[in-house]
């Protein structure tokens, strides 16, 4: 698997597809490319919990943080969403990229999870408008970069 | 669906069952995909074994896969490659998951599973 740096991993994250016709009721907002691309560098350069691991996307979307998880050299990464449609634009965007070490499911997130999260970074999260409804071009909101880690196997 | 995703998934219809999911293919893919040992070796503790063996035989690519891992899996490249292709290389893409306890059938449509559950069942 060729890994890229990080510029040139957001250049290639511009590519992926977005949500076709997004539903407000699941509150689809795309991930942009830049804060795709710091998340996921964080994630392997600082914890190394990327490259030959077994990744999942929980709330994947349309991919575009499972993608790069990809490129960066995760061992396997698993999508998990509700949204058949997404996950339509997510095996599109797979096929685009000939990413083979992608899995994808439809499926919501276990309840009984026993896991310890840890609030690693805020970001500022900038929101294209993507509603009939939104009257701004985009607006930026506060985000968190969470760390969750298994407490018990 | 890779048989190492379908190892780790259970259905969720009665708490502390479900698991494995019996696969019933009407489509099964195989792919090529790179070799990465690191990888492999790391998940062979990982995988439930059992389920794993019995996921390939069912679907016909067993592949000579032995029922116990080998001792120092971690170095021989064979074993190792056979592990990669049942788990990695192998792909449902059409059929059902069964649930073992309960019979209830999750579709897999081009290549993902639907785990979902109505609202009366969970």
């Amino acid at each position: 698997m060729k890994k890229c740096k990080r510029k040139e991993l957001e250049s290639c994250l511009q590519q992926v597809d977005g949500f076709e016709d997004p539903k407000l009721l699941l509150e689809q907002y795309p991930t942009r490319p830049h804060i795709a691309a710091c998340m996921l560098y964080t994630i392997h350069n600082t914890f190394d919990d990327i490259e030959n691991k077994i990744v999942a996307d929980l709330g994947c979307g349309c991919g575009v943080l499972s993608i790069g998880s990809a490129m960066l050299g995760a061992g396997l990464c698993i999508g998990f969403d509700v949204d058949a449609d997404a996950l339509e634009v997510f095996n599109r965007n797979a096929e685009e990229f000939e990413l083979t070490n992608i899995d994808m499911h439809i499926q919501k997130k276990a309840d009984d999870w026993k896991v310890k999260m840890e609030v690693l970074a805020e970001l500022r999260y900038d929101l294209p408008a993507s509603y009939k409804f939104h009257k701004k071009k985009s607006v930026s909101i506060e985000g968190m970069l969470i760390c969750m880690r298994w407490t018990s196997k | 669906m890779k048989l190492l995703t379908h190892n780790m998934l259970t259905s969720h219809v009665r708490p502390g069952g479900g698991f494995p999911l019996r696969i019933q293919a009407t489509e099964v893919k195989v792919n090529n995909l790179d070799f990465n040992q690191e990888f492999t070796a790391r998940m062979v503790p990982k995988v439930e074994w059992g389920a794993l063996v019995e996921a390939a035989e069912s679907l016909g690519h067993r592949s000579d896969l032995p029922s116990e891992p080998i001792p120092d899996y971690e170095k021989n490249e064979e074993f190792l490659r056979k592990v990669h292709h049942v788990l990695m290389e192998v792909e449902v893409m059409e059929g059902v998951l069964k649930c073992p306890d309960t019979g209830r059938e999750f579709p897999i449509t081009k290549g993902i599973p639907n785990m979902l559950l109505s609202e009366e069942e969970t």
